[in-house]
């Protein structure tokens, strides 16, 4: 095995990995403040991929300029799934409010998945563009153009995200919830719009993702499972509350699968994730939650 | 004694032993009840631990694959009878629970739900990986192929399930469950041992998710290996369950009746828009019914009933 088969190898799952840090990031946010767990995350990312694909197909518009649309429209989509449904979780005490938002969700899966199966069929569908197969090539090491998209892509979204978090209103609403929504709502802080924002900053946040697995791979109706598990074992390797932390720990799940892939073969590459985030549930039993409630 | 709910089973119970000998008793009709009586065995071991115990294990199609994995393979490549490769195929669906069952129990509530979904996971892609689309046609064992004793051996699974979940209602261990369930702090200060009592509702669990994947490899003779490890064969039997009334006995079996019928009858016109019904019922009924349907006739039934003449409870 050559130098180069190696570095290459790397460099496509940290590229593949960084994709994996953005569909967590929406998943993470809205775990982190709601305390709510959404299985159906992987099915909103879904949705973007298709979003961005009819976009492409029926307006002839360029993906990256489709999240214009995409992005506002999950985060509509949020917005209509936290009114109707999350939020009659989230009044529940904290043990029932996560089984319940994981049955709720469970639910949201089947119904998008099926209906996105009716109206879009199953066929897989991805988006070529002029410049789908454009490539740098730096000492023999292939960089293919849409791929380094979806890793600066996804470091802009990081510090736009922190900015927004440290820097204005609502992200500071955003924190100090998530850190104790009573002392927050003492403070004044309106604890139910903020869950609604939250909710629909995670799904659009799983928009974007879904517009860049669909340049990059394709989409299709059942994807979904896929990558709400690729999203949780993220979400586990990182823990809670850090933005940076959470995309950096999707880029390492990608090269860890990719390191595997080169030493196994390619059949085993997915296992990795799972086998890794079976260790860290093994060996902290008690959760995510478990250190900031000590 | 004899009243009339023991007599309205006992008489379903001839009827459905009898079906396949009476005129009516067609290849079609047979066939619809095999896939009912599977999905409801396979709702039943879902809920003795996601309904007794409480614990939601989102990986329940991994033992449901084991069970139909080692039934085929013994019965169609070793040449076993195929009631000792379906007793075999459950046990080692049990063997798999007692091994997984000491650290993935550990894990608390939503994280049991999560790692159990991984786990299946896992499970699913080694055996797609190991056992890669060995699909053998069996030819001889097809061209015999005769749909009664797949009939009658779905009906014992789906008996036994039923047999044992009725126990459990009403022993002390399944007291013991659901009293983790309610409140596993509360148990434990009386006395019940949590981890006990969870692990063998998990093996139980298994064990009849087991033999419902055995039936189904007797049933359904050709498929891909890593077919039954599928996450759907999980999600049905959680959405049946809910649906039904899960914790209930009754419940799983309603919940299968009703799945089959819209699943059926709707089938002939759009292609699965029963899953868009039962996803909206079920999402339904864990915000605004949680006990399911099996709640919604008790209510009726209290109506019905004057106060103060029931004599249950």
């Amino acid at each position: 095995m050559s130098i180069e088969t190696i570095v290459q190898t790397l460099l496509f799952g940290a590229l593949i990995g960084s994709l994996y840090g953005l569909a967590a990031l929406g998943l993470s946010i809205v775990f982190g403040v709601l305390k709510i767990l959404n299985v159906a995350h992987g099915e909103l990312i879904m949705l973007g991929g298709y979003g961005s694909f009819w976009a492409f197909n029926l307006l002839g518009l360029d993906p990256y300029l489709s999240l214009l649309i995409v992005v506002p429209g999950l985060f509509l989509i949020g917005l209509a799934l936290h009114f109707g449904l999350f939020a009659r979780v989230v009044r529940f005490d904290e043990e029932d409010r996560i089984k319940n938002s994981l049955l709720i969700g469970f639910g949201l899966t089947l119904i998008l998945q099926t209906l996105a199966t009716h109206l879009f069929t199953a066929d897989e569908r991805s988006i070529t563009t002029s410049y789908s197969t454009a490539a740098w090539e730096i000492l023999g090491i292939r960089l293919p153009l849409v791929r380094f998209s979806g890793l600066i892509i996804g470091i802009i979204v990081v510090v736009a995200l922190r900015w927004f978090l440290r820097r204005t209103y609502w992200g500071k609403a955003i924190r100090a919830t998530a850190e104790d929504w009573r002392t927050a709502a003492l403070a004044g802080i309106d604890i139910r719009r903020t869950y609604l924002v939250t909710f629909a900053l995670g799904a659009a946040l799983a928009g974007l993702a879904g517009m860049l697995v669909t340049l990059q791979g394709s989409v299709s109706p059942n994807i979904g499972l896929q990558w709400t598990l690729k999203a949780l074992i993220v979400v586990v390797l990182a823990g809670l509350g850090s933005v940076p932390g959470t995309f950096l720990a999707g880029v390492l799940l990608g090269v860890a699968e990719s390191a595997s892939a080169l030493a196994f073969g390619g059949a085993y590459r997915e296992l990795v994730g799972i086998v890794i985030f079976l260790i860290i549930l093994s060996i902290r039993p008690q959760g995510l939650f478990g250190g900031s409630h000590a | 004694m004899l009243n009339w709910r023991t007599g309205a089973i006992l008489l379903l119970v001839v009827a459905l032993i009898a079906l396949p000998q009476l005129p009516f008793g067609e290849k079609d009709l047979l066939t619809l009840l095999i896939s009912l009586f599977i999905l409801a065995a396979l709702s039943s071991s879902w809920n003795i631990l996601g309904g007794f115990v409480g614990h939601i294990n989102l990986g329940h199609g991994a033992f449901f694959g084991i069970g139909s994995l080692v039934t085929r393979s013994l019965w169609l490549d070793q040449g076993w009878h195929i009631l000792a490769a379906l007793a075999v195929g459950g046990v080692v669906a049990a063997i798999v629970a007692l091994i997984v069952g000491a650290p993935a129990l550990r894990l608390r509530g939503t994280y049991f739900a999560i790692g159990t979904l991984a786990l299946a996971e896992a499970m699913r892609l080694t055996v797609g990986n190991v056992l890669p689309r060995v699909s053998r046609l069996p030819g001889p064992e097809l061209r015999v192929y005769d749909i009664e004793p797949r009939y009658y051996l779905a009906l014992v699974v789906l008996a036994l399930i039923v047999g044992v979940s009725v126990w459990l209602s009403r022993s002390r261990i399944g007291l013991g469950m659901m009293a983790v369930r309610e409140d596993e702090e509360a148990a434990r200060s009386l006395g019940v041992n949590v981890f006990l009592h969870s692990m063998l509702a998990f093996v139980l669990s298994a064990f009849f998710a087991g033999l419902a994947g055995g039936a189904f490899a007797f049933f359904h003779v050709g498929y891909y290996p890593n077919y039954t490890f599928g996450p759907v064969w999980t999600f049905d039997a959680v959405i049946v369950t809910y649906v039904g009334g899960v914790g209930t006995v009754a419940g799983p079996l309603l919940g299968a009746i009703f799945f089959v019928l819209i699943r059926d009858v709707l089938a002939a016109n759009l292609v699965n828009i029963h899953l868009i019904i039962f996803g909206i019922l079920f999402i339904a009924i864990v915000l605004l019914l949680p006990g399911g349907f099996v709640e919604l006739l008790k209510r009726r039934g209290q109506r019905l009933i004057p106060a103060g003449a029931s004599t249950e409870h």
